[in-house]
């Protein structure tokens, strides 16, 4: 992890409030990996204090993408930001989603809700790279929700949607789709899922009724995100017994069988 | 340059060392700073055993200031001495310990246990966290139970002993008068102000905790009020904190009578902070002409007319 203080943004996409930046950073770009995060700093006085957690949603030779939705104050702030200023950013922080060795013509169960859709497409790409299959199931509550469809399609994947107002795709929340998709296709070796926590917790009673394998990237207000503030803390199995465990340095991405829900 | 402080107890190669609770165990800032560049750590707070600490939410920001009812989550003294310090060896800045008690024997038995580790310049008695007990209680807040505390831990104590005062008092003087009859070495403040946040969406409290400690750059101005008239008050060196962001706020309590200072909710914000800092006070006295960082201590110009106020 490391501190570049002016990432340059390059080029900047705007949907109807969702945003992507892309960011000019060789360094973080060299050591990303697909789950990790951001840490970014959305102004330079005192307000808003705090960094915002955001995860890397895509990387080449030269930097790095971020893709976030309009949700408060910081991200309203960074939404603002225009092409040729920079961006003060830490990372990238956390460890990201475990691809398995051999990822060779086996098929993945890819799930994004809304914003959690980010890491996905790092992840997508990825997994094609190492010759496996990623299938996309990508929720939200409204077309709109749904920005990235075509980026998703061109990877040659294949792209689920669902809307929860039947606006597009299949009618009614990602995991309904997911369920019946998966009662109906073959098994996949793995799934990995990130979205708000009522989904992450759906997905994995899905996995587990299904003996799948499910890496789930959960969300959290965070302090510092390099482990420093014990702020982000999530109950997760350690040795047999429950514990606080810090998101950002121990995930974001957790194993599914790992996280303890008491929602 | 000089900007060496004499404590008295220690001696620190600059003013500026980074607060318990919010640099980690020192290791977590290493690929940010150099840590030999720091006057000192003061790690995060111990408990004898491992402690959980509270359910999430833990924090909540507010405007420029951060919620947090962390609840001391900690490894305990045991995994300290054993997986943490030996990765700090070698370091030339002196450690801290920031020790913390659910009993008043806890503490003692924190100090007994750190007294024997070489690699330990002193303790900061941690009698002022808002987060432990219900609504914010704490040993702090009452001069009796601080002096008590103080000095059954400076009984215990081989080594020089700092305590942590809470601004979420009446009267600070009397409290950090408390903690110098006991025998204190110096006292540090502020802690946190005990505060809350609300979601108007669920009308809940932000924190699962309800109450949190406010920190960063909004409690500045009441830090530097009770630095300023605890620094008058007593003779022990004084180690101002709150809301410290450059080394122009440094300077502010240094000013006022601070002989350091720590820099916490900053180092989130920006990892190098507590180095960047260094630097910026280093860049102030070469622009005016301070050949010590002494001899701005205490140096707040005061008409007597003001001063009796």
């Amino acid at each position: 992890m490391l501190n570049d203080p002016a990432a340059l943004i390059i080029r900047k996409k705007t949907w109807d409030g969702y945003f992507l930046l892309a960011l000019r950073s060789p360094r973080v770009a060299r050591r990303a990996k697909p789950g990790q995060f951001l840490m970014v700093r959305v102004s330079g006085q005192p307000y808003p204090l705090l960094r915002r957690p955001l995860s890397i949603h895509a990387r080449d030779e030269e930097g790095v993408e971020i893709f976030f939705a309009r949700s408060g104050l910081g991200t309203a702030i960074l939404a603002d930001k225009k092409t040729g200023e920079t961006l003060d950013i830490l990372g990238p922080l956390g460890k990201g989603f475990v691809i398995p060795a051999t990822a060779k013509g086996k098929s993945f169960c890819l799930i994004g809700g809304g914003r959690g859709i980010a890491p996905l497409y790092f992840l997508a790409r990825e997994l094609r790279a190492k010759g496996g299959h990623p299938r996309v199931f990508y929720g939200g509550k409204t077309e709109a929700d749904l920005p990235l469809i075509r980026k998703f399609a061109a990877l040659k994947t294949e792209v689920f949607i669902s809307t929860d107002d039947g606006s597009l795709g299949f009618p009614g929340l990602v995991t309904a789709m997911v369920e019946k998709e998966l009662a109906r296709s073959a098994r996949p070796a793995r799934i990995y899922a990130c979205g708000p926590d009522p989904m992450m917790k759906k997905i994995a009673g899905i996995a587990a009724g299904l003996n799948i394998p499910a890496q789930l990237s959960l969300e959290s207000i965070m302090g510092c995100g390099i482990g420093a503030c014990w702020g982000c803390v999530r109950k997760v199995l350690r040795g047999g017994s429950a514990e606080w465990v810090k998101i950002c340095e121990e995930g974001p991405v957790f194993a599914s069988r790992e996280i303890v829900w008491d929602l | 340059m000089d900007l060496t402080i004499d404590l008295g107890f220690l001696k620190l190669r600059n003013p500026v060392l980074a607060a318990s609770g919010t640099f980690g165990y020192g290791l977590e800032f290493k690929p940010f700073v150099n840590l030999d560049k720091l006057g000192g750590i003061v790690v995060k707070g111990l408990y004898f055993n491992p402690r959980p600490g509270n359910p999430p939410p833990r924090l909540a920001e507010s405007a420029s200031g951060l919620i947090n009812s962390i609840g001391l989550q900690g490894i305990g003294v045991r995994a300290f001495c054993e997986k943490i310090l030996p990765q700090l060896q070698g370091l030339r800045t002196p450690i801290i310990v920031n020790v913390c008690g659910e009993t008043d024997e806890e503490y003692a038995a924190v100090i007994d246990y750190l007294n024997k580790d070489g690699r330990i310049a002193g303790f900061e008695l941690n009698i002022s966290c808002p987060n432990v007990k219900k609504e914010g209680r704490c040993p702090a807040l009452s001069p009796e139970h601080t002096f008590s505390l103080v000095k059954l831990a400076k009984e215990s104590s081989r080594l020089p002993l700092i305590v942590k005062l809470s601004p979420n008092v009446t009267d600070i003087v009397s409290v950090a008068r408390a903690a110098e009859e006991a025998g204190a070495d110096a006292i540090s403040l502020i802690n946190t102000l005990l505060a809350m946040a609300v979601d108007i969406e669920t009308r809940r409290p932000r924190l699962a905790n309800t109450f949190g400690g406010l920190s960063g750059p909004a409690v500045k101005p009441i830090a530097l009020r009770m630095v300023y008239q605890v620094a008058s008050r007593v003779r022990i060196p004084v180690i101002g904190m709150g809301g410290i962001m450059t080394g122009r706020d440094a300077l502010e309590f240094l000013i006022v009578g601070a002989k350091a200072v720590e820099v916490g909710t900053a180092n989130f914000v920006d990892p190098g902070a507590s180095v960047r800092i260094v630097r910026e006070i280093n860049e102030f006295c070469r622009e005016k002409k301070i050949k010590k960082i002494e001899d701005i201590i205490g140096t707040l110009k005061i008409d007597e007319v003001q001063a009796s106020r």
